[in-house]
């Protein structure tokens, strides 16, 4: 155990942090959930791309620093510490990106990964139906190979796509052997969003703006080069991008952390007010405590994934510690600020902007999207515990 | 940077684990609550011969020399098996006081080698606990008066038995006159060997705590697979299962603060009240959550004193109230994070 960092890491924070202090924007973004906000978010992506910031862990050759997971864990500690737009292409670098790095062919991860660094392509989830939200074997959406084996021609519908009405493309799973059933004969595909027969109809999210979208296929044809993985073996290639949700890479602790501190600035900024309640003084000592211990286990998964041990399902456990958490912090956040929580960005009154509601209308998202936690309870059980079935 | 531990250290505490698997069975543990002393000299012998008793005493004085994150691990498995023995406090806590007096102070090297060879015990009265463990069986007890640090021989002291629902603990109110020739520090040494002292005392009981709350999560485990009701294992239920996961998670996000607690307290670090006051509350819960979902999901057994749960589950609320209530570690930590100009958010967890 040393928990110093080195001369090169502490070089590493100095320079993103002298980054970050002469380029973020001067002015916050608009929501990125909006076609507006979404192309800033864009254009900033592609400012610390050129910087070669966008992917800090990737190889050099694909645009990124080839940086190990503390320097990650220190990137984002600067970024996010820094009040740094949120990263509007996520899902795409840091669910599909390892799994491409993992399972994709050569070609895949030079057609696909640079321009995701870059954000040249954003990338859009395609899991959820109608009909299989928890429940993800229950997909039927399908596509079918065509007799001269170049494409698959795909029919069905996704729902609850994040920004997929902004989107390029889509990752997703769909039944590519219609005779199979449950985890079986599904294959991961990747779908331009542009391509003929897709139809993208915005769901208007608990913020009244278009945050998913459904999406409808007919007859929509995929090149046979864009399935990740083996045909039929679209379970097991997804369950790793599960993986990357639930665990470290997709809430790193720097977002939590800096929650907290503005959380801290908020409560000594109102302490006559609040303290009229004494349990929000221990909500705001338990933002501090709850968010170091997720910085923490961060730190010691990472070290332990440097000696080569592997996250199995205590990723299930991160991802309900860290969406009860969030939704905690901003419901105290809501409770310190009173009658003046509801006000939005639009309120002469607002405090802060309404960031604070912002955060905690989509705090309540937490605990149901990347599985909801009580399927990651059902995980930890029957995986961790090993508990019967 | 590396969060981790090095294999001698995992090495190290499997092979604590395995001795004291054998050495300190449930049935043991049960005999022992039966005696009047509560303490099984067989025991402490045993665990001496182990070289337990000479892990944090300096090397120049016969110990080996293993810092607070050894103790991390160790207080973790004493935790796990519930040893009904006071060995944390004279091996850890009273050595870290006794090896931080000036050398050359009187008996310093003469305690600290019988420390080493487990020839003597050695009760540690901090103010912040109203009763002292194990002050009958001890042969010396470290006393406060004020700041002052007395080191009290047992012959000296009166002491009133208090008995504690946690037959492993043995506690006693303790009645003493200070004098010149007990005095082994006063003032502003005093001061710092009690606040050191404190915070060895509360880690010491955080890793306990942590490995309590591992023993009744594994009791738990082990008995709803096995148990069955309406034809099936009760562990298959999903009720049941989310209490146990809910267990897991409190104990996998507790662990991490305990050995950052460790090493802040081995380094020295200005910031190490907080960091080990967050580590008492983090694995105090994790040990009372453990206890009320392990009494939950072994229904009217739970409520037994036949079955062990009761023992793990007894020491769990006993020691989470020793060496600082949740109140004082609250306090502790709210003065740290509440203070002016506190290095609160991304990028202070390690630098100060
Ligand atoms: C903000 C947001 C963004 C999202 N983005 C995407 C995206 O980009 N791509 C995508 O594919 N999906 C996305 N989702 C969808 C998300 O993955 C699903 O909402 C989630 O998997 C739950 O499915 P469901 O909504 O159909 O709820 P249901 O499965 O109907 O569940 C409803 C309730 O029943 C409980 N429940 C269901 N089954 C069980 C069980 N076996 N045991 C115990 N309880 C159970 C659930 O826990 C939940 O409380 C997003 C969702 C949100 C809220």
């Amino acid at each position: 155990m040393d928990l110093a960092y080195t001369p090169r890491q502490k070089a590493f924070r100095e320079e993103v942090r002298a980054w970050l202090a002469a380029n973020l924007p001067r002015e916050p973004l608009a929501s990125y959930d909006t076609r507006e906000g979404f192309e800033q978010h864009r254009e900033w992506e592609r400012k610390l791309f050129d910087a070669r910031l966008s992917m800090v862990i990737w190889p050099e050759a694909l645009g990124g620093r080839g940086c190990d997971l503390i320097e990650w864990l220190i990137f984002e500690e600067e970024y996010y510490g820094a009040g740094a737009p949120m990263r509007v292409n996520q899902n795409g670098q840091l669910l599909l990106g390892p799994t491409l790095i993992e399972f994709g062919t050569e070609e895949q991860k030079a057609r696909f990964l640079p321009r995701m660094a870059s954000s040249e392509d954003m990338w859009a989830q395609g899991w959820s139906e109608p009909n299989a939200g928890s429940d993800m074997a229950a997909i039927t959406s399908k596509a079918i190979l065509s007799a001269d084996g170049t494409h698959y021609v795909v029919n069905g519908q996704k729902t609850w796509s994040t920004r997929a009405s902004y989107a390029d493309l889509l990752f997703g799973l769909f039944r590519s052997d219609p005779a199979s059933s449950r985890h079986h004969g599904l294959s991961y595909l990747a779908v331009a969003l542009d391509a003929p027969g897709v139809t993208i109809r915005p769901i208007q999210a608990l913020n009244g703006k278009q945050a998913f979208a459904e999406i409808f296929f007919d007859d929509v044809k995929v090149p046979v080069e864009n399935r990740i993985g083996d045909e039929g073996q679209g379970w097991h290639v997804a369950m790793a991008t599960a993986g990357f949700e639930r665990g470290l890479l997709l809430r790193s602790p720097a977002r939590f952390q800096y929650t907290a501190r503005r959380l801290v600035e908020l409560y000594k900024a109102n302490r006559e007010v609040a303290d009229r309640d004494p349990s929000i003084r221990d909500a705001v000592i338990e933002a501090w405590t709850g968010t170091e211990a997720y910085a923490l286990a961060a730190y010691h998964t990472v070290g332990r994934l440097a000696k080569g041990a592997r996250i199995g399902a205590e990723a299930s456990t991160n991802k309900i510690y860290w969406s009860e958490l969030d939704l905690k912090m901003h419901e105290t956040a809501m409770r310190i600020l009173g009658p003046l929580g509801e006000l939005t960005g639009d309120a002469p009154a607002a405090v802060e902007a309404a960031r604070w509601l912002d955060g905690f209308l989509f705090a309540q998202a937490g605990p149901i999207y990347a599985g909801t936690n009580e399927i990651q309870r059902n995980i930890i059980a029957e995986r961790m515990l090993g508990l019967p079935k | 940077m590396d969060f981790t531990f090095t294999d001698d250290q995992l090495t190290f505490r499997e092979a604590v684990s395995r001795f004291l698997m054998t050495e300190a069975a449930p049935e043991m543990l049960r005999e022992i609550w039966e005696t009047d002393t509560g303490r099984s000299p067989e025991l402490r012998k045993n665990i001496a011969e182990q070289g337990l008793t000479a892990l944090s005493v300096p090397e120049d004085c016969g110990g080996l020399g293993m810092d607070d994150i050894a103790w991390a691990l160790m207080t973790q498995e004493l935790g796990y098996y519930a040893i009904p023995d006071s060995l944390a406090d004279a091996a850890y806590v009273a050595a870290g006081l006794i090896a931080a007096l000036p050398a050359g102070t009187a008996s310093r090297e003469d305690w600290l080698g019988r420390i080493a060879e487990g020839s003597i015990r050695i009760a540690v009265a901090h103010p912040v606990n109203p009763l002292v463990a194990d002050a009958n069986p001890a042969n010396l007890l470290l006393l406060a008066h004020g700041d002052e640090v007395h080191a009290v021989p047992r012959e000296q002291v009166e002491v009133e038995p208090n008995p504690s629902i946690d037959l492993s603990r043995r506690l006693a109110r303790v009645r003493w006159t200070p004098a010149a020739s007990t005095l082994i520090a006063g003032g502003e040494a005093g001061r710092a060997l009690w606040a050191q002292t404190l915070n060895r005392g509360a880690l010491s009981t955080a890793g306990q705590l942590l490995g309590l709350a591992q023993r009744m999560l594994d009791l738990s485990v082990d008995y709803v697979a096995q148990r069955k009701q309406f034809g099936k294992p009760i562990g298959s239920f999903q009720a049941v299962k989310h209490h146990l996961a809910d267990v897991a998670t409190k104990i996998e996000f507790a662990k991490p603060v305990l050995y950052r607690a460790a090493y802040a307290l081995a380094h020295g670090e200005a910031g190490a009240d907080a960091r080990v006051s967050h580590a008492k509350l983090a694995c105090g819960e994790a040990a009372w959550l453990g206890a009320r979902q392990g009494i939950q999901v072994h229904g009217a057994m739970g409520y037994t004193w036949e079955v062990d749960l009761q023992m793990f589950m007894k020491r769990a609320w006993a020691l989470d109230a020793a060496w600082g209530d949740r109140g004082f570690h609250k306090a502790r930590v709210a003065d740290a994070i509440l203070a002016d100009g506190a290095a609160l958010g991304p990028g202070h967890t390690f630098e100060e």
